[in-house]
């Protein structure tokens, strides 16, 4: 099939981008949206030109380092990450155009590339269990319900892609952060922490200039693994709980 | 930072009070709807007149209203810093393409706001300054001598631009309340599967039903 391409091309974080137009005569069907790119960038390297840099590692959607906001939406056309799709959703002789994902907090490195390390950042402040050494427990030790179990399963899914925040009007990183406070807030292993913890991330969030979320629903729509905003009523109700009955912590963001 | 002041202030913080102060608007909605209704009973306006005269000297109410005031004030002013912060972290360079999927509603509930604040102030100018410090004649009713709002209100309600006027932001309000109330419990955390479907129930059928009220008034005094 033939493809049309708007690419977004930025040199750095400094300078004024542009988008360009590419075409592309041989492209499978089979190919996986990045293979595509990889074909493109196989062509411009042999015309002695700049190839499009952009973001990817495990290419089997469990990594969340592939970004790209294709036609409008993060991770294009379908609710999955990019690596995982196909060039058959897109139809011959399309004009396909690419974005970085665009916020305040993730700025444009180069091209396609956006700098996610905010959200390392917020993981850092507080999304994480203090391990003691010891001897290790026995695996039945702790009862936790199927149901229990399963919801943290689910929340702990979030890949850390960034989508959520890509396609929030406000550019709210709550979804991601209210994953990773949810799959510790409902283990019995994250409850030690658990006041200290969301007051922490939150605090880490707000000082990286993610926007507030107004329940657009926008993130859930997008997220390749299906985190609910059922998680970011529970991060609120962790938040609300803790802030009025923690003993004081230092709440100060910063890097 | 001071727990007290990052509750006030952290983004989480500023949902709360939007929410707080939304839910509390919504509760006096619904007795500010109940006394207007005593307009569309054909008694010249005796009963509207009454409780407007107790709404305006009860000592509780007033106590209210005050915080009433207050409320709507808070709500108005953190929306618009939310609105400015949220603005802000999109970012300078916007998208070229956007296919967001999330209802309008949603994503217009600052525009559908301004639109309510704009028509609270014509509202408040035209009834409420008028009856605190206008000149408002008296009727007696039942032996006491009250303000005739009612008479104030039925001359508002013959200019057809006013009409419209009511009508276009009952519009703005129940599309703002279609979003808003159910988004307030989320905000608060109120998420729970055994409840979602009747939270949202109650928030459409109350934002179809209490500006549908609102506005059948203004529609049925003109035409009358
Ligand atoms: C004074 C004019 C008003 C402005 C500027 C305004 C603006 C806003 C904005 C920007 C939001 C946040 C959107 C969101 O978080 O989804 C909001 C939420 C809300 N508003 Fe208003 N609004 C106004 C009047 C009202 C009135 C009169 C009511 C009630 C009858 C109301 C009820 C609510 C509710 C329930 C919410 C949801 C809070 C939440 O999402 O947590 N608002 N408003
Ligand atoms: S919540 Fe979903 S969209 Fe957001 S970072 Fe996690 S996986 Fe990506
Ligand atoms: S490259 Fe790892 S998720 Fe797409």
């Amino acid at each position: 099939m033939k493809i049309n391409l708007k690419i977004w091309r930025q040199k750095n974080k400094d300078t004024k981008g542009s988008f360009k137009s590419y075409a592309l005569d041989n492209v499978s069907t089979d190919m996986s949206f990045l293979e595509m790119l990889d074909v493109l960038n196989h062509d411009l390297i042999h015309k002695g030109e700049e190839s499009v840099a952009f973001d990817h590692d495990c290419r089997e959607g469990i990594c969340g380092m592939c970004s790209l906001y294709i036609n409008g939406r993060p991770h294009g056309p379908q609710q999955t990450t990019t690596c995982q799709l196909h060039m058959r959703s897109f139809k011959d002789g399309e004009t396909i155009v690419i974005e970085p994902w665009r916020a305040k907090a993730f700025p444009v490195i180069r091209d396609l590339v956006v700098d996610r390390t905010a959200f390392d950042r917020i993981q850092q402040a507080g999304g994480y269990v203090s391990v003691n050494t010891g001897g290790v427990p026995d695996a039945n030790e702790i009862a936790i319900s199927k149901k229990i179990a399963d919801e943290a399963f689910d929340s702990a899914a979030c890949i850390g892609c960034g989508a959520c925040v890509a396609a929030c009007k406000n550019a709210s990183a709550m979804l991601f952060v209210s994953a990773k406070v949810s799959q510790l807030a409902l283990l019995p292993q994250g409850k030690p922490e658990r006041k200290e913890r969301v007051e922490k991330m939150v605090a880490q969030m707000d000082a990286e200039d993610f926007g507030a979320c107004t329940n657009t629903g926008a993130c859930e729509a997008e997220c390749p693994k299906g985190i609910s905003l059922t998680n970011i009523a529970r991060m609120n109700r962790e938040y609300f709980s803790a802030i009025t009955t923690s003993y004081e912590i230092e709440l100060k963001g910063g890097d | 930072m001071n727990w007290f002041t990052s509750l006030l202030t952290s983004t989480l913080g500023r949902k709360m009070i939007m929410a707080l102060t939304g839910l509390f608007l919504v509760l006096f909605l619904v007795i500010h709807l109940i006394g207007n209704l005593q307009l569309l009973k054909s008694d010249g306006g005796n009963a509207f007149n009454v409780y407007a005269q107790f709404m305006g000297h009860n000592p509780l109410i007033q106590t209210v209203s005050i915080g009433n005031f207050a409320f709507i004030l808070i709500h108005a002013i953190w929306a618009l810093l939310l609105t400015l912060h949220n603005r802000r972290s999109r970012g300078e360079v916007g998208y070229a393409v956007s296919n967001n999927s999330s209802a309008w509603m949603s994503r217009s509930m600052g525009i559908l706001g301004t639109l309510i604040l704009i028509f609270l102030i014509v509202h408040l100018q035209g009834f409420w300054f008028q009856m605190k410090f206008g000149n408002v004649p008296f009727v007696t009713v039942d032996g006491k001598d009250v303000k005739d709002l009612y008479t104030v209100v039925d001359a508002a309600y013959q200019n057809i631009g006013f009409v419209a006027l009511y009508v276009f932001s009952m519009c703005a309000l129940g599309f703002h309340l279609w979003h808003g109330f159910a988004s307030a419990f989320q905000t608060l955390g109120l998420n729970h599967l055994k409840y979602n479907p009747i939270i949202r129930f109650v928030g459409r059928a109350y934002a179809i039903i209490v500006p549908a009220l609102f506005a059948i008034i203004p529609i049925w005094m003109y035409l009358n």
